[in-house]
């Protein structure tokens, strides 16, 4: 645990890839197995374990300290299991037989220890904060809740890997597959004392291509008849990859989310190919709102019913392999030939075609983008016919050219404060537009909740205007009077029954104060829906 | 008796002692300071008359001139004297070199005013004695049961380790210039580390005055006078600022510390993107508020300098009479 918390506490703190790389690679070489597959397991797949976290940790804290000064000290350090390893009192380090210094459980100790039902994790979690220091508290609370937050991404770690042992990353994440934490196998290939783990015939996920914001340079580099273009989806991008052992439905960074879609798993099974599409929900040939996806990834186990309401479906933009072959390296054109082919002939069912839109100028395309309010629509993906399909984000290859936010004008209502360096500031705003009452007057409804786009010293400023204008409070949260307009910028509308309004921004933010401008000349619920084309719900 | 905020409260201009006609560090010009220590937001130039520590007039000295108060006069640490009929004592606070606390007495009560504390061991000065009073007027600048503060021995070996680690890179270590920056000094010294250490030029006067005082720290160098290429490798001492500024560029991929209590807290660390948090400071941590409050036996304690509502809300736990006093002007400089 010493040597963990270790790297985990100089990682937090380490800004450049190549100190991340030396601190993960020091590591790698010099833990002992399995404690070092552990760690690996928390900075890419996540450990095997559920543990209740907040849970626990509350009813730990119940027994250790006043509830107002927990809370006065969370919203301070802004993250609980940080002011828990901070707050949980360093006990005398006990003695073992030796007499040495206990140096705290091992990562693998701490995994086994956890294996229990959910009701007797808290009394572990609870003996082990006893063993730690409050590093290793923090490490260990970091270790087991998931969500290292060390700046260390699982590709990084997989390159650690490579990099540690003098393996080429791509055998690696080819491997990668065949294995489970906590990875004894890769070590002992790694270490030379047996044979690549064999990932033959397993589904492989192959790193996704990705697009990079269009640029005002790069228009002079395309060439309408040698560019593709095709929209791009307002769902989750998504790799099948199928083989007949096998078949994983992946996520944009690797996650296996087959487990929540069932039907697209049926569809695709039993071919021999890798599919790189965007998972979105269709009903009828129409694609719903994101917030119908959302509804659907959140659950691990899927009922009969939201199979029926929110049916899954792949739209497929592009073919990685098929037959065992690897298609990647072809341009992108003869890809999607043998996109068009595969699909004619395997017809999978949930599953349709991206479609490749005509155009004879950017201008005309632009002019379509303009006029692209469709729900699920984000905007274009332009893609260079001769590129060959390339792992990562690489520059000139693939564009996207996003439809400009949408904004409107809307007036501060509620205010909260904010968690860790903005505990002292009102940072979270929630805001409405107008709409007529039944009596013929005008009322707020509240359309959505921000916390960034504006800087430091309009921070400042928002923060005096809440002081000085609260007429309310309720807990953290201040009721201003309805006077200042905030310009909001969003990606899209939702409907949404938590709001009295019926409709939910999509990342909104904050994009201009409006000082100027007097609240009476805000945005009413009808401007909202008539950017937008949604229908509010009956309330 | 006196209620004892009828004869000792704040006012617009600073802490006023009525009966005795006095300050205590106030942040605007007065006819009479008392002054508990040199930090900027306690010891501030202007004033017709200042009493404080030899020490405090001494760093009053280097940072504002021999002329910045109309009148010094030394105060003789433990011994009383009498300002218009108010019995005044400075004791040592433990903060910084010549840092005090005041007692108050006065119509049979005892008022301590701390300014700031700490109860660890600092080779730089004296450690803090506690006077059993009334009321106890403490600070509460890390007044959050998370703050507890490491040893700064300890926290000066992580950096020397730090240093052998990585023998090429130059660590720089952002400290505040009064109290901490000869603290630090001193503990890296204890741990046997010989190399020069070198200061920026912000930290050079009052180091100086430290050696004047009889504080020594074996080979300090002024950084400026050092080529860029001597100083890969090198310990270089400067104000927090400094790590972001300009000045940094001059040392090729540095590892930057910063020696300070709110290192505690990860966000900070991030925020000030500093890569060696060292979590020392000059200022009581949360145990040792509440420990310095329970032993001063002081029925009353006003809270200052900081955050007041969870120390506040701890002592009301304790069935202790415990409030917020508003110190007009008081913005912490130091940690
Ligand atoms: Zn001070
Ligand atoms: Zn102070």
């Amino acid at each position: 645990m010493r040597a963990f918390a270790e790297l985990l506490d100089r990682l937090s703190t380490t800004q450049s890839r190549n100190g991340k790389l030396a601190l993960l690679k020091d590591y790698l070489r010099s833990a002992p197995d399995p404690d070092r597959g552990w760690a690996l397991a928390a900075l890419t797949d996540g450990l095997p374990l559920r543990v209740p976290l907040r849970r626990s940790l509350d009813v730990l804290m119940a027994d250790k300290i006043d509830p107002t000064l927990y809370r006065l000290s969370r919203d301070y350090v802004g993250d609980t299991a940080e002011t828990v390893a901070l707050l949980w009192p360093d006990a005398a380090r006990p003695m073992d037989a030796s007499g040495a210094n206990d140096r705290g459980p091992s990562l693998s100790e701490i995994v086994a220890a956890l294996d229990v039902p959910a009701m007797h994790v808290a009394p572990v979690i609870g003996s082990t904060l006893d063993r730690l220091d409050v590093r290793g508290r923090w490490a260990f609370l970091k270790f087991i809740g998931g969500a290292a937050r060390v700046g260390v991404s699982s590709g990084l770690a997989k390159t650690a890997v490579a990099d540690a042992f003098g393996l080429a990353a791509g055998d690696v994440l080819e491997a990668w597959h065949a294995l489970s934490p906590p990875y004894a196998e890769l070590f002992a290939w790694a270490e030379g004392r047996a044979p690549r783990p064999d990932a033959t015939g397993l589904p492989i996920f192959r790193p996704l291509m990705l697009a990079t914001p269009i640029e005002t340079a790069d228009w002079q580099t395309l060439e309408p008849s040698r560019v593709a273009a095709e929209w791009k989806w307002d769902g989750i991008r998504v790799q099948i990859a199928a083989t007949q052992r096998a078949l994983r439905l992946y996520s944009r960074t690797g996650d296996d989310i087959s487990g929540a879609f069932p039907e697209i798993v049926a569809a695709f099974s039993g071919h021999d190919v890798t599919l790189d599409g965007e998972l979105l929900i269709v009903r009828d040939g129409v694609v719903a709102p994101f917030n119908d996806l959302q509804q659907r990834l959140n659950r691990k186990a899927v009922t009969q019913r939201q199979r029926m309401t929110h049916p899954a479906h792949v739209r497929l933009y592009d073919i990685l392999s098929a037959a065992g072959e690897d298609l990647r390296q072809l341009p992108f054109s003869a890809r999607r030939a043998r996109l068009e082919t595969w699909f004619a002939e395997s017809a999978p069912a949930n599953a349709d075609l991206s479609t490749e839109i005509a155009f004879e100028s950017f201008d005309a395309l632009a002019s379509l983008r303009a006029d692209a309010r469709a729900a699920g629509i984000e905007g274009l993906m332009l893609k260079r016919k001769g590129s060959p399909y390339l792992a990562g984000r690489v520059k000139g290859h693939w564009y996207k050219w996003k439809r400009d936010a949408l904004t409107l004008d809307c007036v501060l209502m509620y205010a909260q404060r904010g968690s860790g360096k903005r505990s002292s500031f009102y940072s979270d705003f929630t805001f409405g537009v107008w709409r007529g009452t039944s009596a013929g007057g005008r009322e707020l409804v509240p359309v959505g909740k921000a916390y960034s786009g504006f800087t430091d010293a309009e921070l400042r400023e928002l923060d005096r205007f809440v002081r000085k204008s609260t007429v309310d409070s309720y807990g953290p949260v201040r009721a201003v009077e309805p006077t200042l307009v905030l310009e909001v910028a969003f990606d899209a509308v939702q409907p949404s029954s938590r709001h009295k309004s019926g409709v939910a921004m999509r990342f909104p933010r904050i994009s201009r104060i409006r000082w100027d401008k007097p609240a009476a000349e805000a945005d009413t619920i009808e401007n909202v829906l008539a950017l937008t084309g949604a229908e509010p719900a009956s309330d | 008796m006196p209620a004892p905020e009828t004869w000792l409260h704040p006012t617009p201009a600073g802490l006023y002692c009525v009966p005795g006609q006095f300050f205590i560090d106030p942040p605007r010009p007065v006819d009479r300071a008392l002054i508990t220590h040199g930090h900027s937001d306690h010891a501030r130039p202007g004033h017709g008359a200042v009493l404080a520590t030899p020490e405090t007039i001494e760093i009053m000295g280097v940072r504002y001139g021999p002329q910045s108060a109309g009148r010094f006069e030394a105060a003789r640490v433990g011994h009383d004297i009498d300002i218009n009929g108010v019995s005044v004592r400075f004791v040592p606070a433990g903060h910084i070199l010549g840092s005090a606390q005041i007692v108050l007495k006065y119509g049979g009560q005892r008022i301590v005013v701390s300014g700031d504390y700490k109860r660890t061991a600092d080779p730089t000065c004296a450690p803090f004695e506690v006077v059993p009073c009334d009321v106890f007027i403490t600070e509460a600048t890390f007044a959050l049961p998370v703050f507890r503060h490491e040893r700064a021995f300890d926290e000066a070996q992580r950096l020397v380790a730090s240093i052998t680690r990585q023998p090429e890179r130059a660590h720089l270590l952002g400290v505040y210039g009064l109290g901490k920056c000869q603290r630090m000094l001193a503990h890296i010294r204890e741990t046997g580390y010989d190399a020069p250490i070198y200061l920026h030029g912000a930290m050079q006067g009052l180091t100086q005055l430290y050696q004047r005082l009889g504080y020594g720290f074996g080979d300090v160098r002024p950084a400026a006078e050092a080529a860029g290429k001597d100083l890969s490798g090198a310990l270089v001492v400067c104000p927090p600022s400094a790590l972001q500024d300009r000045w940094s560029r001059r040392f090729p991929d540095p590892v930057t510390a910063f020696a300070s209590g709110w290192m505690r807290v990860r966000g900070r660390v991030r925020q000030r993107g500093v890569e060696l948090p060292l979590i020392v400071s000059d200022h009581a941590d949360w145990p040792e508020l509440i420990d310095t409050i329970v032993e001063t036996g002081a029925s009353d304690v006003w809270v200052t300098h900081g955050r007041d509502d969870a120390l506040v809300h701890q002592l009301s736990l304790m069935g202790r009479k415990a409030r917020a006093l508003a110190l007009v002007g008081f913005e912490d400089e130091a940690d």
